[in-house]
């Protein structure tokens, strides 16, 4: 035992089992929803039955997945999206089609929102020839450049200055769409996004940088892993700011819509923090005992998905019967997706090669 | 002897080096309330308390350097990165710092910094969890490079690792965090940095690995055994300063030799050791030394083309029965 000394230097702060400056403050702390109803946000019935749709399959498309994890039909990572779908159901609605996001692993959702079907999903993750990624990428590497879903990246911030980048050629290019780039609050630590944000100023680059804060990086809280207020790392930059609540769709998309108006008309960069929260572990391995199971069940309250059935109910947009019948078709197509990745062919051997280079190929010392 | 897991026998090595010197801290991503992503650290938060046992953000760059800047002003750090996959954002203080200031500045100081983690693939991970950094890093003047292939070769390297007054990658595996083998319990047990050992004796073939690819080389000589080959297994343990004299030794006696390497083909140990072997045994040689490596090509997810990308046993008893005109 190391000799304790009066008052012992300490580094980072200490966490939940230790004390108690590690709780999740800062999540916990959830900004008021909107209290505009969908069609004062200008929104029709159908926008937000397609919103509970797009939500719902997201919910479904991953507890099957995680199901199929479990089974052992796939390996590698899979970090589960849940609880955060409200993030990627506003943003998509309030973006237009041809605008440009770029997220990191946590990636499911975004690409069932933007083009990849339940089949590529699943596909994917099987690591099937049939997957959005032709089973090169696997869960981390959903995409769909296509529908301007630039893809899901493993290294923490490391795609950060790529949205920046990706901004950076439609200022170029005078198209006048705007990129969102996502990451989690672990990233905002990451030197990238320092950099970033101050060319991105500099230079006006139209591009939304927005903070997924789901209150924890892997195991450590946010409040353990970095200072102050997210949202207010903006000021040191000159840069326009929003906080705002991520559990509630309609309150994504007003936000979200708002500043990719105003992006599209001043092409000035904005630092976004959405407040979220992820109902299951990091990735499939985590055991979870940086939080409490009541924590959680704070948050299991507000879920997104029944945040939005309730709301299509209350306000009399669809009835019980018309709910439950998107439910069962959509559990249908995630079965069906299942089966279409457990029958799909993995690639072939020459595969291997594939994809490397778009110009003439060249391998050292191929055999 | 003692049977321990991997992630014990180099938790055991920090333990006693913490225990022995006071200067000694380690600090990474969930290296403490987590008790380390692969539990590799478990217990040594409780034992030496928040100042020595240190979560870190996700700023590899950041605490990397703060690492170099520590040692520099008298600590000896161990930074530990979830992978070195990881460690590429923090290269600039590992190679442009660590591994010059104490040159650059004509030896007023020192950099006695441990750099440890997983390093190379550990399954369908995709492209950027999966490179091997040994040859890379190894590149790179002022730095000692160790990937060992048992606990025991972890626990004395990583011991006299902490205590060279210089910057050392420590490489470890995922996979292998697990597997058991025995540790010598003889008290203070250190291995000099630059010996390799002989794993395996035979007559027939040199085979030199290390790390994981030490693994599969000892499955392809259990199975070449069958077959009446007998292979010579030789594991450097350290990538640089390399062991050159062990393996050439070793040629003379079995005049063939197969290199295996996690590493891509271009300017790795393998192509390394394969030069050296011509200058220093180019007499001896009864054929072309070959070797085993990954492709020149990024790791795919999908299982079937990870299984065909990542170097095995049948490539290794190929090029052994390649050296032996088997074939
Ligand atoms: C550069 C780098 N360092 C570490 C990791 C390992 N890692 C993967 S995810 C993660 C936590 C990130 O948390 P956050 O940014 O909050 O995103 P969330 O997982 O909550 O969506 C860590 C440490 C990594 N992938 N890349
Ligand atoms: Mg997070």
């Amino acid at each position: 035992m190391a000799k304790k000394k009066e008052k012992e230097a300490i580094f980072t702060p200490i966490g939940i089992e230790n004390g108690k400056n590690g709780q999740v403050e800062k999540s916990v702390d959830l900004p008021d929803p909107t209290d505009k109803s969908h069609k004062d946000l200008g929104l029709s019935d159908d926008d937000v039955i397609n919103m509970f749709e797009q939500m719902f399959l997201q919910r479904r498309f991953e507890e099957r997945a995680m199901q199929m994890y479990q089974k052992g039909k796939f390996g590698g990572f899979l970090h589960l999206y849940i609880g955060q779908e409200a993030v990627s159901t506003g943003t998509v609605h309030a973006l237009n089609d041809d605008d440009d996001i770029i997220t990191a692993y946590r990636d499911h959702g975004w690409g069932l929102m933007r083009g990849v079907s339940a089949k590529e999903g699943m596909a994917e993750l099987y690591g099937k020839a049939t997957g959005c990624s032709k089973g090169k990428g696997g869960s981390m590497h959903f995409a769909n450049v296509e529908q301007h879903f630039w893809g899901g990246y493993g290294i923490v911030g490391g795609h950060i200055p790529i949205g920046g980048g990706l901004a950076f050629a439609n200022k170029y290019q005078e198209n006048n769409r705007v990129t969102a780039t996502f990451f989690g609050d672990g990233a905002v630590d990451q030197g990238a996004l320092h950099e970033t944000l101050n060319m991105s100023q500099l230079w006006k680059l139209p591009c939304i940088y927005v903070v997924e804060n789901n209150g924890y990086s892997m195991g450590t809280a946010a409040r353990r892993h970095t200072v102050n207020e997210i949202h207010e790392r903006a000021k040191g930059y000159g840069m326009k700011s929003a906080v705002f609540n991520g559990m509630d769709a309609l309150t994504v998309y007003e936000n979200m819509k708002e500043i990719a108006d105003e992006v599209r008309k001043d092409s000035m960069p904005w630092f976004v923090e959405i407040r979220t929260y992820r109902y299951r572990g990091h990735s499939m391995s985590d055991p979870q005992k940086y939080r409490t199971k009541e924590e959680l069940e704070q948050y299991q309250k507000v879920d997104p998905v029944e945040r939005m059935k309730t709301y299509l109910l209350d306000n009399k947009i669809a009835k019980k019967k018309d709910i439950e019948k998107i439910q069962e078709r959509i559990e249908d197509e995630v079965l069906e997706a299942i089966d279409f990745a457990e029958e799909s062919d993995f690639p072939g051997d020459e595969a291997l090669y594939e994809d490397m280079f778009a110009d003439t190929p060249h391998f050292h010392d191929r055999k | 002897m003692a049977e321990l897991q991997f992630r014990e026998a180099i938790r055991d090595a920090m333990d006693e080096e913490m225990a022995r010197d006071e200067k000694v801290f380690l600090m990474g991503e969930e290296v403490a309330e987590y008790n380390g992503a692969y539990k590799v650290s478990e217990g040594l938060l409780d034992k030496y308390g928040f100042k020595r046992v240190i979560d870190t953000p996700i700023s590899e760059l950041g605490f990397a350097g703060i690492g170099v800047g520590a040692a520099m002003n008298g600590l000896r750090p161990i930074v530990e990165f979830m992978t070195f996959n990881f460690a590429v954002l923090a290269a600039d203080q590992i190679i442009n710092h660590a591994s010059k200031a104490r040159y650059m500045l004509g030896g007023q100081l020192n950099t006695p910094i441990v750099f440890r983690g997983p390093n190379a693939s550990a399954g369908q991970l995709g492209a950027t969890h999966s490179v091997a950094y040994d040859s890379m890093y190894a590149q790179f003047p002022g730095l000692s490079v160790i990937y060992p292939s048992e606990p025991d070769d972890a626990k004395g390297l990583l011991k006299s690792a902490i205590r060279n007054d210089d910057a050392v990658l420590f490489m470890e595996s995922e996979q292998m965090y697990g597997m058991k083998g025995e540790v010598s319990d003889e008290e203070d047990y250190i291995i000099p940095i630059g010996k390799g050992k002989i794993k395996r004796e035979g007559d027939d073939v040199t085979v030199v690995a290390t790390g994981k690819m030490y693994h599969i080389a000892k499955q392809a000589a259990n199975q070449l055994a069958k077959d009446g080959v007998e292979v010579e297994i030789i594991d450097p343990r350290t990538i640089k300063p390399l062991d050159i004299e062990l393996i050439v030794e070793s040629i003379k006696k079995t005049n063939r030799c197969v290199i295996v390497d996690e590493s891509h083909p271009f300017g790795g140990l393998a192509s390394e050791v394969g030069f050296l072997i011509q200058r220093e045994a180019f007499d001896y040689l009864d054929a072309p030394v070959r070797r085993v490596t990954l492709p020149d090509v990024n790791a795919p997810f999908s299982k079937p083309l990870f299984d065909l990308w990542l170097p095995d046993a049948k490539q290794v008893i190929d090029a052994v029965n390649t050296v032996t005109y088997r074939n």
